[in-house]
């Protein structure tokens, strides 16, 4: 990843009748960068792609390609190819149709066509599916082949649809990590749509976390999981209590009535404001070592931890943990003080959708 | 030759059959196909075998050829090869007209959509008979057009009793058959795979050419067939639009019904079925070849 800028969206507003979907949004994606567009559906993720894609006009605001305005140009003549959600594969059309495709509209030699045909399906692992057909192929399989199909022409920057979102777990998984490589072999630009937040935390170096046409915020995916800015970021990524607070002073918050020691700084004094805590930086100990008592009101196994409810001050606590309290056991709640991530209390809605530029 | 590909509809085939194992099963629903059955048999079985009995038979119930072979009367030849000409040149007419009329349809995402498919069916509402009665009307020497025309001391129009108004009631009558599977198969291609064709560098052109016109086929096709086979068996545009000089297949069939001569008529008409049967099984091969797809 460099610090080019390759694409920049400014003042994107796009609406459908009365329906705002995006407005003003602000928005660069750097050369060589993963970029993830996240959020919940009718955030205007998908919008967003498709208006970098040409396949919809802004109502407002301009498309910047390697700097130059490409907002009225037409999606054939754009260096950028689509993934898209259903694969959208040529069904009358062999596999290698399919991928040579925008080569022969391109007339590229037949040989020069021959051997990228090879080398894309090598690329996604299906050699040999030169003669297939598309309907022959499972959802995975399919997916693959739209990839290779956008690749072959050698874009700048390969925008892929919620691409995964047809396909099982296991198999979204094998391809998160297909994904990553042909990031890497490729070298080239990603930007990716999903409302998976693990599929975003795991591939990419950017996540832009989007809601009601706003952006929330735009960080790594440490950033994203460690410090959400507020607390639609903090609720959408991962689980999380959001705690109604008051910061007392720098590095000192009270959490429903008891004082907590943090990190952080400059939010001034008896302010309120929100507290996250992810479940997994809660521990569980004894009811006298802990910061304050509760009880536990319920016991889940999941697998990897344990997920127990504790009550304490009025609130029930999601803790995660690998060690179990009993329900009914009285428990201690310690939480480290780089655990507490304090955010600006929403003043009002309009505000919750905060824009932020990166 | 299959009805679906006429009527292009091959997913309630599998409905069917998924509601029929599930709710009822097999053997309790047989029974309900008894009606059909029965229908086949006396209103599509039956009738075929006495037209190839009446067709292969003389008066004396003797077996001949002679009533198929008259076909090669030039009368009848030039009557069998007339009406060829007149069904391929309206079917050319429709289709030309229908693609663009669908591709239109699909593509305004309006709610009048259906108002607008509404008014092309509207007409079919409409006994057959008497539109093909007002076009004449409309068409004649003292007609509508022509009153018109004379008001303005324009030249008269004289296209009543030529083929041109043949191939107009043609074009007329069957065009909605022609718009309809064109349309529905259109409706059915997913916009992202026009986008992505598009998203690949074809021009809008292009697109038409290697993406919607390939995928449409099996529209086309039905569309072709339920033109082509009307227009190539109807006697009465003919007989209204054409006068009494013009005379193809379908009226030569007719008259020989008329003055009695079953045995002539029922060798024409098996003559006839041979010609459709053989452009059905043409038009089919080529939907076979999009239907390995399975798109539809």
């Amino acid at each position: 990843m460099t610090d080019n800028k390759l694409i920049d969206l400014v003042n994107i507003t796009k609406s459908y009748g009365d329906n705002i979907v995006l407005d003003e949004l602000n928005l660069y994606i750097r050369e060589n960068e993963f970029l993830t567009l996240l959020g919940p559906s009718g955030c205007g993720k998908t919008t967003t792609l498709r208006i970098i894609g040409g396949f919809e006009n802004p109502d407002q605001g301009q498309v910047i390609f390697e700097g130059k305005d490409i907002t009225k140009m037409a999606p054939n003549e754009r260096q950028l190819n689509t993934v898209f959600q259903k694969y959208a594969l040529f069904n009358h059309l062999s596999i290698a149709e399919n991928i040579a495709f925008g080569l022969k509209i391109k007339k590229k030699s037949k040989v020069y066509i021959d051997d990228k045909i090879k080398y894309a399906l090598k690329l996604v692992n299906l050699d040999g599916f030169e003669n297939r057909m598309p309907d022959s192929l499972s959802g995975g399989q399919q997916q693959r082949i739209a990839i290779a199909r956008a690749i072959v022409n050698e874009p700048k920057v390969l925008l892929l649809d919620e691409p995964l979102g047809a396909l099982d777990l296991k198999l979204r998984q094998d391809m998160q990590y297909e994904l990553i490589r042909l990031k890497n072999e490729l070298g080239i630009t990603f930007i990716y749509v999903t409302h998976d937040q693990e599929e975003a935390l795991t591939m990419s170096d950017t996540i832009v976390v989007m809601n009601q046409g706003y952006i929330q915020q735009i960080g790594t995916p440490e950033d994203i999981y460690n410090e959400p800015q507020n607390a639609f970021v903090a609720d959408f990524i991962g689980e999380s209590n959001i705690l109604p607070s008051i910061m007392i002073e720098d590095k000192l918050v009270n959490i429903l009535g008891t004082n907590f020691a943090c990190v952080d700084t400059g939010f001034g004094r008896n302010k309120p404001v929100d507290v996250v805590i992810r479940p997994e930086d809660i521990d569980l100990v004894k009811p006298d070592e802990g910061t304050i008592k509760g009880v536990v009101t319920s016991l889940l196994f999941k697998g990897v931890h344990y997920e127990m409810e504790v009550s304490a001050h009025g609130h029930d606590w999601l803790v995660h943990s690998t060690d179990l309290a009993a329900v009914g056991s009285e428990v201690g709640i310690l939480v480290d003080p780089f655990d507490i991530q304090i955010m600006n209390k929403p003043e009002s809605e309009d505000e919750e959708a905060v824009e932020l530029e990166m | 030759m299959k009805i679906s590909n006429v009527l292009n509809t091959k997913a309630p085939k599998a409905t069917i059959k998924k509601s029929g194992m599930s709710s009822l099963g097999i053997r309790n629903t047989r029974w309900l196909s008894f009606p059909y059955i029965l229908w086949m048999v006396g209103f599509i079985i039956i009738p075929l075998i006495v037209i190839l009995y009446y067709g292969m038979t003389t008066n004396d119930k003797q077996f001949t050829l002679e009533n198929i072979s008259s076909i090669l009367n030039p009368i009848n030849l030039r009557a069998l090869l007339f009406a060829l000409r007149l069904s391929l040149i309206s079917t050319v007419i429709c289709l030309i007209l229908a693609y663009p009329l669908a591709m239109i349809l699909n593509k305004s995402k309006m709610k009048s959509n259906s108002f607008i498919v509404m008014i092309i069916i509207l007409p079919m509402w409409m006994n057959f008979l008497l539109r093909t009665i007002a076009w004449q009307n409309i068409l004649e020497r003292t007609g509508i057009i022509n009153t018109v025309l004379k008001f303005f001391n324009l030249p008269m129009l004289n296209i009543i009793n030529t083929p041109s108004a043949i191939v107009l009631g043609m074009v007329y009558n069957f065009l909605p058959f022609m718009v309809l599977p064109i349309y529905n198969v259109l409706i059915k291609i997913d916009k992202d795979i026009v986008n992505a064709a598009r998203d690949l560098g074809a021009n809008s052109r292009q697109t038409l050419f290697k993406i919607i016109l390939p995928l449409s086929l099996p529209g086309v096709i039905s569309g072709i067939t339920m033109v082509f086979v009307p227009s190539l068996t109807t006697f009465v545009i003919s007989n209204i639009l054409g006068g009494s000089k013009i005379v193809l297949i379908g009226n030569v069939i007719e008259q020989q019904f008329r003055i009695g001569n079953w045995h002539t008529g029922s060798g024409l008409s098996l003559v006839l079925m041979i010609f459709i049967l053989i452009s059905m099984a043409i038009l089919s091969k080529y939907d076979k070849e999009s239907e390995g797809s399975n798109l539809w």
